[in-house]
């Protein structure tokens, strides 16, 4: 088939093209060329080559940042997808139940997530939050404000709370597109219930759990506005991820050099671990 | 392996059954022999399949009893009552082996792998799965994804029955001659019973020893192919065996005789004299052109091989009849005459002197 030349379908791609380019490409760019000079203000500029990247990449401060950061996004992947598949498997397939359990679960979802963060301040307050007030009565020494242990648990539970029932929800519409045959095959076939969930639950829900996964994965890695309103980043530096650090240095410091590079060094990051991961768990799918 | 005796069977999916059609499935009371292959023909819709699933206890009936051996198992769970299924859409175990995939039910009931392994691997030969054996099941065809469902059936050794709930419905056309000749072929090696549910009637004629034609939920004929295509006993069968179908024409009865336009019929059967729509039965193979009989205008003739259909019109309804090649056709009116052997009267349906299911 020989391919018409219009060079009027310019025209039809022209507004994504400029669209992409004014939110994606320019700021990105942007960064890119803060990333490389210094500047005293009044925009004058000079070179500094990779000095920055450097600096972040050898500077304590980046690399408790990041530590804190994988930690935070390995615990509540440790804790959200096995929990999630778990309250999947719990929900009922039919009857009307169904539509109550899919409403309970998008309700966390559908909070602003400033609101969430507002909502989880006042909750734990040890004076007058219902989470606060009633640990300490019972004689758990709970103040998420002063200990750095406490300020994660609560941080840690705010996450789980807001962001399980996405993977309940994927694990969920994973679950209910298997067959009744499949269940049925097994049953005849005399496997055990774990043997249903490890040979036939779990492969079929393999795609949507690495979805799952990329989405807590990237999004939790990005956190920043429940821990901002929620700890601020504190007590002391013990919360602060590295989106809360970044906005220290570039909008609290206004070291727009070290926070450019600091911000693709972030970027590269996520990128890698996304990339990899994907890589690994669809690699042998073609087979 | 084991007699199925199914006792007063019925089956509702609603909790308070009132009406006949509330019943997915009528009353039914069926024998089944050891070692037979069985088929379940009819309609989509009909019951075949819930009567399957109450076979294998995926559903417990609403009322009656199953029987494997005069051992009532109507309320045990599908592992215990020791049969396979084989599902319309193939189910393999993706991310296993085809090897483990054929271990697994063994697996399951704790048999030791040296046992595994002789028994795969003599099923597997059985299926012509060996070259596949070590391959992922997920990337196999169709026709192989249900070698391996039915393999799963075959290596066990304390099977009741292996039921086929239209297991060719998937597999593509000149796949399911080969994958129909190995099923044969199988049933003579393993002397299993085995239960075929269709709605094909030639993969229940080529399958079954004896076929359980089944329609609006019940039972209306059991018997061997040759007994469902020269006796049918209801108008039902005569229709949905064969091809072309029997003609069913309007008549009446005096005297347990049957007349269309006034004009005597004979017949091999006598209505019991009553009053109730009546009427003639003949299957086109036992119609032919003659001099005398019931006279006929003809309408339409296709050609269908080494034969042709020809259709025509009665006074009692269209009536369709085979010419073999060759052989005259009258081109305007002709009579038509029809072997009284293979004539029989029906009344509501049934074949007369023989109402009521079987």
């Amino acid at each position: 088939m020989n391919k018409t030349v219009n060079q009027k379908a310019w025209f039809f791609v022209a507004p994504v093209l400029i669209l992409v380019a004014f939110n994606a490409i320019v700021p990105l760019m942007t960064v890119v060329n803060y990333s490389v000079q210094e500047t005293f203000g009044d925009n004058v500029f000079f070179w500094a080559g990779l000095r920055w990247f450097e600096e972040i990449l050898r500077s304590p401060r980046f690399h408790d940042a990041l530590g804190r950061q994988l930690f935070f996004t390995g615990t509540i992947l440790a804790i959200e997808i096995p929990l999630g598949v778990i309250i999947a498997l719990a929900m009922p397939r039919k009857g009307p139940w169904v539509s109550v359990c899919l409403v309970l679960m998008a309700m966390p979802l559908l909070i602003p997530w400033n609101v969430v963060g507002a909502m989880w301040n006042i909750f734990g307050l040890p004076e007058i939050g219902l989470l606060g007030k009633t640990l300490n009565t019972i004689g758990f020494d709970y103040n998420y404000t002063r200990q750095p242990g406490d300020a994660w648990f609560t941080l840690i539970l705010m996450d789980v709370w807001h962001w399980t029932s996405l993977v309940v929800l994927l694990a969920y519409a994973g679950l209910v597109s298997i067959p009744d045959a499949y269940y049925q095959a097994a049953r005849i076939d005399g496997a055990s219930s774990w043997a249903i969930f490890r040979y036939i639950q779990l492969p079929k829900m393999k795609r949507v759990l690495t979805i799952a996964v990329l989405l807590r994965f990237m999004d939790s890695f990005n956190i920043y506005t429940e821990p901002s309103v929620l700890t601020g980043g504190g007590p002391g530096n013990s919360t602060t991820l590295l989106s809360l650090d970044l906005v220290k240095i570039a909008l609290g410091q206004f070291d727009l050099g070290p926070a450019a590079a600091m911000s693709l060094i972030y970027f590269l990051v996520i990128l890698l671990f996304s990339w990899i991961f994907y890589t690994v768990m669809t690699r042998g799918e073609e087979q | 392996m084991a007699r199925i005796t199914l006792k007063n069977l019925k089956h509702a999916y609603m909790p308070n059954p009132v009406n006949d059609e509330d019943w997915a499935l009528k009353e039914l009371n069926l024998d089944w022999d050891d070692g037979g292959a069985y088929a379940l023909l009819g309609p989509s819709g009909c019951g075949k399949t819930t009567l399957l699933n109450l076979i294998s206890g995926l559903l417990t009936p609403s009322h009656g009893s199953i029987l494997f051996d005069d051992h009532d198992v109507t309320r045990l769970p599908p592992e215990q009552r020791k049969i396979a299924q084989v599902f319309q859409f193939p189910v393999v175990y993706d991310t296993m082996t085809v090897y483990d995939n054929l271990a697994f039910p063994l697996r399951n009931r704790g048999v030791d792998e040296t046992t595994v392994n002789k028994r795969v691997l003599e099923v597997a030969e059985m299926n012509d799965l060996t070259a596949t054996l070590g391959n992922r099941a997920s990337g196999l065809t169709a026709d192989g994804k249900q070698k391996i469902s039915l393999g799963r059936g075959l290596v066990r050794t304390d099977v009741n029955a292996i039921l086929f709930d239209e297991p060719l419905t998937v597999i593509d056309p000149h796949l399911k001659f080969q994958l129909r000749s190995k099923l044969k072929e199988l049933h003579t090696r393993v002397p299993n019973t085995m239960i075929y549910v269709t709605h094909d009637q030639t993969e229940a004629i080529t399958f079954a020893d004896k076929v359980v034609v089944m329609n609006v939920g019940e039972v209306v004929q059991v018997g061997t192919p040759k007994e469902l295509f020269e006796e049918p006993h209801h108008t039902f069968v005569g229709h949905f065996i064969g091809s072309p179908g029997m003609n069913v024409l309007a008549c009446e009865v005096k005297n347990g005789h049957a007349y269309i336009a006034g004009k005597k019929i004979a017949t091999a059967n006598k209505a019991v004299a009553k009053a109730g729509k009546s009427e003639i039965g003949v299957r086109p193979e036992f119609v032919k052109f003659a001099r005398q009989g019931l006279e006929a205008r003809v309408v339409k003739v296709s050609d269908a091989g080494r034969f042709s259909v020809v259709e025509t019109d009665s006074a009692g309804g269209r009536v369709r009849l085979l010419v073999e090649e060759g052989g005259a056709i009258p081109s305007e009116t002709a009579r038509l005459e029809f072997d009284p052997a293979a004539t029989r009267i029906y009344s509501n349906g049934w074949l007369a002197g023989r109402e009521g299911r079987p």
